[in-house]
């Protein structure tokens, strides 16, 4: 029961708390390139689920057992970086032969994330954590459902934002920075929350 | 062993590892391409326009493999690339016109406004208050709601009005869908002389002498000047020209009244004195007509416009 419960705490962190791109301030490109409409939002927010989730379960064990074995924990960034691109070119692929729909769902946002570094940092956490594999899951796929609602709020947002008038200097990407951080401040009224 | 030495070795095992493991599932989940799919893929612009109605230049190109979509669907193409698809398709292509958008509106009324307008300055925006301030409610609202949409910066709003740079336009039709008025449309532009009547105005004669300078008031002396039979019509009092049977000779431009038809962009001048018998032989409707028009030519279109209403 315990372990369902710390489970439950760091999925509820992850999405929340120490949200990927609203406190932590990882993955803003994607954030902030892909957020204009809400349906291309959720359709990466959804590819961003699906390969945290992937990455958290291969990345785990390269560094249980290959990197920390032989004291190559400094390597965790490079090797990460490198098992992650592989990682999606191979998703890609899989699903395009496998599951085509899944795939053209998807579509232009799975090689993006390749440079996602909301990917990145929830293996880096994972392992400077020192988390257990289900651990590790809990936080990846929670990791990006933090994700997908921060980018569908954002993408809310900007879809009002379209038809309000703001001063010229404003207008289009500096103003989504302003609502972002709005958005980040918001979030952070959640800093603090335990529930268990 | 020390980590200066694993550390490359164990990153470039798990290099070799992954390579390997791409290379295989390349092979292993190879999805068949058409190579045909790709040939016509690179020769196509990749201005991803969809004018063509498929999600971009490779939607495109799939399409026209599976035989969905016809080879000389590409505007920004045109003839030449349509006949290279058409090579690769094993198919041959006739050869159609190039086509332009074509904003049928003057603009001879813009100055004509039943109120100010302050607000929105799209043409949605705009056409939302009782249909514009124009008194016209077939006319150009100028407020370039089909400029924003170009990707060919081939459109643009001059003196209220949008105007169609033929250089520049591909016939992608993103305009046609923008304008809330609709009065943009795609013809075929023919490339000797080029007839134009640019109005949509389906008002009554009356109307559109109160709303406009030079509307269309459906006088038919268009009609009876064409030499060829169906090649300018008139309905509901809009006269529209057909593009696979006008032959640009210019005859409905000088009849005009309204002098709103165009060949080449000018008014042609009302019927020059030595050219007329001849060329009012052709329609045997006419030659009563012409000498009244030669008297006085200036005052011609005037003298005519009332008989027809």
């Amino acid at each position: 029961m315990e372990g369902i419960t710390s489970l439950l705490s760091i999925g509820l962190a992850a999405v929340l708390v120490n949200n990927f791109v609203l406190s932590q301030f990882l993955g803003i490109c994607p954030f902030m390139g892909v957020s204009k409409k809400v349906d291309t939002a959720v359709g990466m927010g959804m590819a961003v689920i699906f390969v945290m989730a992937v990455a958290s379960a291969v990345n785990w064990p390269i560094n249980q057992f290959i990197l920390v074995p032989n004291g190559l924990g400094f390597m965790q960034t490079v090797t990460f970086i490198l098992v992650i691109a592989s990682l999606v070119q191979f998703v890609e692929m899989f699903l395009q032969k496998a599951m085509p729909a899944l795939y053209e769902a998807l579509g232009v946002f799975l090689p993006l994330i390749t440079t996602n570094c909301a990917v990145l940092g929830v293996t880096l956490q994972n392992a400077q954590k020192g988390y257990n594999f289900g651990e590790a899951m809990t936080y990846g796929i929670f990791g990006g459902v933090g994700f997908l609602i921060a980018i569908v709020l954002f993408a809310s947002v900007r879809e009002r934002m379209e038809f309000s008038k703001c001063p010229k200097a404003f207008e289009g990407f500096p103003i989504a920075l302003v609502a972002a951080s709005l958005i980040a401040l918001a979030f952070m009224g959640f800093s603090g929350l335990k529930v268990w | 062993m020390s980590t200066t030495i694993l550390a490359p070795i164990v990153l470039t095992v798990l290099g070799i590892i992954f390579g390997i493991v791409l290379a295989v599932a390349s092979k292993v989940f190879a999805v068949e391409k058409d190579p045909r799919e790709e040939a016509i893929g690179e020769i196509l612009p990749g201005a991803n326009c969809g004018g063509c109605g498929y999600p971009g230049c490779g939607g495109y190109a799939a399409s026209v493999v599976k035989g969905i979509a016809p080879v000389n669907a590409c505007a920004p193409g045109g003839a030449e690339l349509a006949k290279k698809i058409g090579e690769i398709m094993g198919v041959t292509v006739e050869e159609g016109a190039r086509k332009i958008a074509q904003v049928k509106c003057t603009g001879g009324g813009h100055d004509k406004t039943r109120y100010d307008y302050v607000g929105l300055s799209s043409c949605l925006g705009i056409s939302r208050v009782s249909s514009g301030p124009l008194m016209c409610s077939y006319g150009c609202l100028g407020g370039g709601d089909c400029v924003a949409v170009c990707k060919f910066d081939a459109i643009a709003v001059v003196d209220g009005v949008a105007k169609v740079d033929f250089d520049k336009c591909v016939a992608c039709g993103a305009c046609v869908d923008a304008c809330p008025k609709h009065i943009i449309e795609i013809v075929p532009l023919n490339a000797k002389k080029y007839t134009e009547l640019l109005c949509s105005s389906h008002d009554k004669g009356p109307a559109v002498r109160a709303a406009c300078d030079n509307g269309c008031i459906g006088c038919k002396i268009c009609v009876k000047a064409c030499p060829k039979e169906g090649a300018i019509t008139v309905e509901n009092f809009l006269a529209t020209i057909n593009y696979d049977i006008c032959i640009g000779c210019g005859l409905c431009s000088r009849a005009c009244p309204r002098q709103l038809i165009t060949v080449d962009g000018k008014v042609l001048p009302p019927k020059p004195k030595k050219e007329e018998p001849k060329k009012e032989a052709a329609p045997a409707a006419a030659p009563a007509e012409a000498p009244k028009a030669a008297e006085a030519a200036p005052a011609a279109p005037a003298a005519e416009a009332p008989k027809a209403e």
